[in-house]
Parts: C-alpha cells; structure tokens; sequence
C-alpha cells in the first residue's frame, strides 16, 4: 500500500514540480504579506523592519482609528458610492443590452458594442485626466455646454453635493459597455421560435420583453447579482484617487483612499493596516457569501 | 412574415438613442484628441470641441522631445514585455496540473484553495508594500513584476480550457511516451492558442494601464512606467520631471494641449487591441465582477 503510494507520488511529481513556481510566488508575494497583517497590532517603526521586535499594542490602532471624528463619515462614502455603482452597474447594462438585442443591422449593432465597451478598457490616469479637462467649471466641454444653455457652471470635482454622484456615473460610463457583453450573449442564446410564436398569439416588442426576453436571462441576472455583493465595499480606489482633492474629502473620501494617505503619506503603518485589515475581513463576508448564493442558486463554481 | 414594410418608429428611436449611447462612450477620447491636434491659443479658450481648431502638431513635437516621457515609454515596455511573458508562463504551469483530476494529481485540492484563496482574502496596502520594500525591490522593474506574477483570473479561465481538451489526445500522448512536460508543450498549448492569446493581451493591458504601483514603488521619477508618469504630470500637475529648457518652451505651449496629447498617447495602443479582447469576454466578465 505504501510503496503504491510512493510510486503514485512520484508518477505525480513532474505535476508538483510545474506548479512550484507559481506556488512559491504566491507564497510570497500573497501569503507573506497576508503574515504581516500582525503590523495591525503593533506601534509599528519601520526602522525595525517588518517581522522586527516591535511593540504590541494589542486594539488601540482599531480604537484610534474608530475614535477619529471622520471615520464613519469615510465607511458610509465607501459603501454609498459602492453600492449606487453596484446597483447602476445592473440596471444599465441590462437595460442597454435589451436594446441593442431589437436591433436588426448587424454590423450597427456590432459597432455600438465595440464603441461602448472602449472605456472600460482604459485606465482612470487617461480617464481621470480627460474628466478633470471636460468638467473644469472655466473651461470645461460639459460647463460651456450648460453656460450656453443659460445654467450655472457646476464644480463638479470640487463641490461635495456633487461630486460622489460624478463618481458613480463616469463610474457607470465606464464599465456598462462591458457588463452589456454578458446580457448580450445571455439573450442571443435565447430560443428563437418562442419570439415567433409570442408574435403569432398577438404579444407586441413590450410583452414579449417582459415574458421571453427578461425571464429567459434571469439566472444570468441574478447571478451577476449576487456576485455584484462582494463589491459593496469597492468604491473605486484607482478613479477617486484620480478624480478627487482635499476640498471632497467630506463627501468623497473612501477606505482606500484614506489608506493610502495615512499609510503611505503619514507613515502611520500600524494604523494604516488596521484599517485595511478592518476592510479586507468585511471583503472575505461579502466575497465569499456572494460566492455561496451563487454556488447554491445558479450552481456557479469557479474551479 | 411580414406584409407591409412600415416604418416601426420603435425601432427608429432606439437605433438613435443607441448610436447616441455609443456617441457619448467614445466622444471624450475624440474631444482629447481635438483639443491636442489645436494650437495651445485657441484650447485655452476652451472652444474646441470635437474637431481641431488652428491644426497644430507643437504639442505632439514637444512631448517627441520629452526626455521623461520617453523614459518612461521604455519601462513601459520593459515592464510589458517581461510582465507579460511571466504571466503567460506562469498561468500555463499552474493551469495545467489544476486541470488534472483529483485521482491524477492528490494534491489538487490544496494548491486550488491555496490559489483561491488569494482571491477573496488579500493582506490589504501597506503589508505588501513592506514586503517589496523588504526584497529591496524599491526602484526595481521587478517591484512592477513579482507582486503581481500569478494571474488567478488567467489561471481559471486556462484551466477550464484545458478541462474541455478531449482526454484522448494527451491518453494517446502518454501511450506513446510523453510526460506531462512534453503533453503541456506539444498538445495542450498549441490547442489553447486563442485562449493564451487572450490571456497574454489581458496581461499586457493591465500591466501598460498600472499607475499606482509605479507610484509608490518607485522613488526616482526616472522609473516612472508611463502611466505613473502621465499620473504626475496630468493629475498631480506635479513638473518635477521637467527639465530647465523644458520648462521654457512649456511656457508658451498650453498646458492643455501637451496634457492632451499625452494623454492620448498613453491611450493609444489600448484603443488599438482591444477588439482583439472580445472572444473570452463573458468568461472574463463572469470572473472579473467578483475581484474582491
């Protein structure tokens, strides 16, 4: 029994070693670092390094950071503006997608799909730079669009009424195009003879949408649905961070944004990993019991 | 079967209201184009629209002699080039033996949670940015390389694909005297093509598009992979990278314009492959609304 085993092993070795490099690199670069969440618990001082003699000061980074006076102020910006990009992220790509799926002319059809989905594929440096340039309040396209139509310049960047809802929608602008794609497909797999004969019992575009069209993507709705849910605390570091400025902190400020500047800019490392640590355990909830619901209501395994 | 041709107004709405959908996706990139291909005088009175006005190649012509921008351009495509192909390597070496049944490799199960995990947990900013400070990775293309080396989104889209390779082929290869080494190179990779081309342009976009790492990793601005430098200098508005000369012959081009054309360089290739990305998109899609 043994010695099958061993000869098992070692028919199985080549298998080990190929996928060695990739273990030991994720070892490091994912599971070291996972270890040095204990700078969490620490008065960390970077000169005595990271795995270092330094002094462990047990919650009081979680405290200080929960007694500061804007703290909840950033947890309620990140999960507002996660959970209105999660939400717009639903209802627009579904909307777009039963649209484009009336359209007859292919090769129209193909052209809108390939223009929508450009934006998700560039970064928000490019994106963030093109928005600060088109929405300045002096000289900005969409300002003198509205000052030619009699309205105010809006300081869409730098007013804290407005700037979480530019977030969501430029937000929104961005991936819709490719959240489509998914429908798109959903609704092309969709049996065709039912349309024909909803047409034959008299059903016109609308019932047909609402009785054939939406029923027959509904798992893949509700799918995304689900999964959407490990986003809640995903306001968008990369967007915000290019997009906004000390004067909407009060309304634009998130998790990541906060990490970075206390962390990265104050040094405050133990404090810094605390909060990140605090956002990361929230994360694992949502991720892994979004997973969970899709697992159990559209049999969706990722391996 | 229809019998009279009329004109279905529905249809007629949303074909405008869906090209005015499209419009809006790809206008800001034409307006930031406009804006570079117009003389500095005329953009900075913030007219130009989508169309150049007073055409003018001076902003193009300045950032061609930008000694920084061009720095940069180049650990861009170092950090491409070796980004890419790690990537690729990697995704294949562990795709293959995940794809492998639990009978054939016992200790699937381990290395697949070992590599999922990582996906719903990560340590979080500041730990991973200790530990390449640590290697002494800081001012180092590899600080832009090893910490994002395993691509698991790559990993499962390859495994699945190698999952639906009929078995015979790599049974008959195996009869015939291959090892899995061999099995990998000769059957499995060349029937998978499409799928690591896709994985290799989904690598290659997300490394051209990263900025941030750049930023906190590098020190000398001279490191800089495009990105990170296109960050400084468009949203920071930070010209430390500007030379003396430089900043004399930036003052009499519109700081607008050279913005723009920077900007849509670093766009540019982008918006060349990615149609090229459409084939494993709902695959991707699937995956890739679940990045914790």
């Amino acid at each position: 029994m043994i010695e099958l085993n061993i000869k098992k092993l070692k028919k199985e070795l080549p298998l080990n070693l190929m996928i060695l490099p990739g273990f030991i690199f994720i070892l490091i670069f994912s599971y070291v670092p996972m270890a040095g969440i204990i700078i969490a618990f620490q008065k960390f001082i970077p000169a005595k390094r990271l795995f270092g003699d330094q002094k462990w000061i047990g919650f009081d980074n979680f405290k200080y950071v929960m007694s500061l006076p804007n703290f909840d102020n950033i947890l309620w910006n990140t999960f507002y503006i996660a959970s209105m990009k999660v939400i717009l992220g639903l209802v627009v790509p579904i909307t777009i997608a039963l649209l484009l799926n009336e359209m007859k002319h292919i090769l129209l059809k193909r052209s809108i799909q390939t223009a929508i989905y450009l934006p998700h594929f560039l970064s928000w440096v490019v994106l963030g730079g093109i928005f600060i340039d088109m929405l300045s309040p002096t000289d900005g396209l969409i300002n003198t669009f509205l000052n030619k139509l009699g309205l105010e310049s809006i300081f869409f960047l730098g007013d804290n009424k407005w700037f979480p809802y530019t977030m969501i929608i430029t937000d929104t602008w961005k991936e819709f195009g490719y959240g489509t794609i998914i429908y798109l497909a959903a609704l092309t797999g969709i049996n065709p003879n039912l349309y024909e004969a909803a047409q034959i019992d008299g059903a016109n575009r609308w019932k047909q949408t609402i009785h054939i069209s939406i029923p027959g993507i509904r798992m893949v709705i509700v799918l995304l649905m689900v999964l959407s849910l490990g986003n809640l605390l995903n306001a968008g570091f990369d967007q915000i961070f290019n997009m906004y400025s000390p004067m909407v902190y009060e309304s634009g400020d998130i998790l990541d944004t906060f990490v970075y500047r206390i962390g990265l800019l104050d040094a405050q490392f133990g404090v810094a990993t605390a909060v990140g640590l605090f956002k990361s355990v929230i994360a694992l909830i949502l991720v892994s019991s979004s997973y969970y619901f899709a697992y159990r209501f559209a049999d969706y395994r990722i391996f | 079967m229809r019998i009279k041709k009329k004109l279905d107004w529905f249809i007629v709405i949303n074909n405008i209201f869906l090209i005015l959908v499209a419009a809006v996706c790809v206008l800001p990139m034409i307006h930031i184009l406009a804006i570079s291909l117009s003389s500095s005088a005329i953009a900075a009175t913030g007219t130009v629209t989508f169309w150049p006005k007073e055409f003018s190649l001076t902003s193009y012509e300045f950032v061609a002699q930008r000694k920084a921008f061009w720095d940069s351009m180049i650990v861009s495509l170092q950090r491409i080039a070796l980004g890419g192909a790690i990537n690729v390597l990697l995704a294949t070496t562990i795709a293959y033996p995940l794809s492998k049944e639990k009978n054939e490799f016992s200790f699937r199960t381990f290395y697949a949670w070992t590599f999922f995990i990582t996906m719903i947990f990560g340590a979080g900013l500041i730990p991973t940015y200790m530990l390449v400070k640590e290697l002494g990775l800081i001012d180092t293309i590899w600080a832009l390389i090893l910490p994002g080396a395993v691509p698991v989104f790559s990993v499962i889209i390859l495994l699945n694909f190698f999952r639906i390779t009929p078995k015979e082929l790599s049974e008959s290869a195996f009869m015939d005297g291959a090892g899995h080494w061999r099995t990998l190179w000769s059957i499995y990779i060349p029937i998978s093509m499409p799928a690591i081309a896709t994985i290799l342009l989904f690598s290659l976009v997300g490394h051209w598009n990263s900025w941030f790492d750049g930023l906190i990793y590098m020190n000398n601005p001279g490191n800089y992979p495009l990105q990170s430098y296109i960050q400084t200098v468009v949203v920071q508005k930070n010209f430390a990278t500007l030379t003396p000369e430089e900043a004399k012959v930036m003052a009499q081009i519109s700081d607008k314009t050279l913005k723009s054309a920077q900007i849509f360089l670093g766009a540019l290739p982008i918006i060349c492959v990615y149609p090229f990305l459409q084939k494993y998109f709902v695959k991707g899609m699937v995956l890739g609304s679940v990045k914790g």
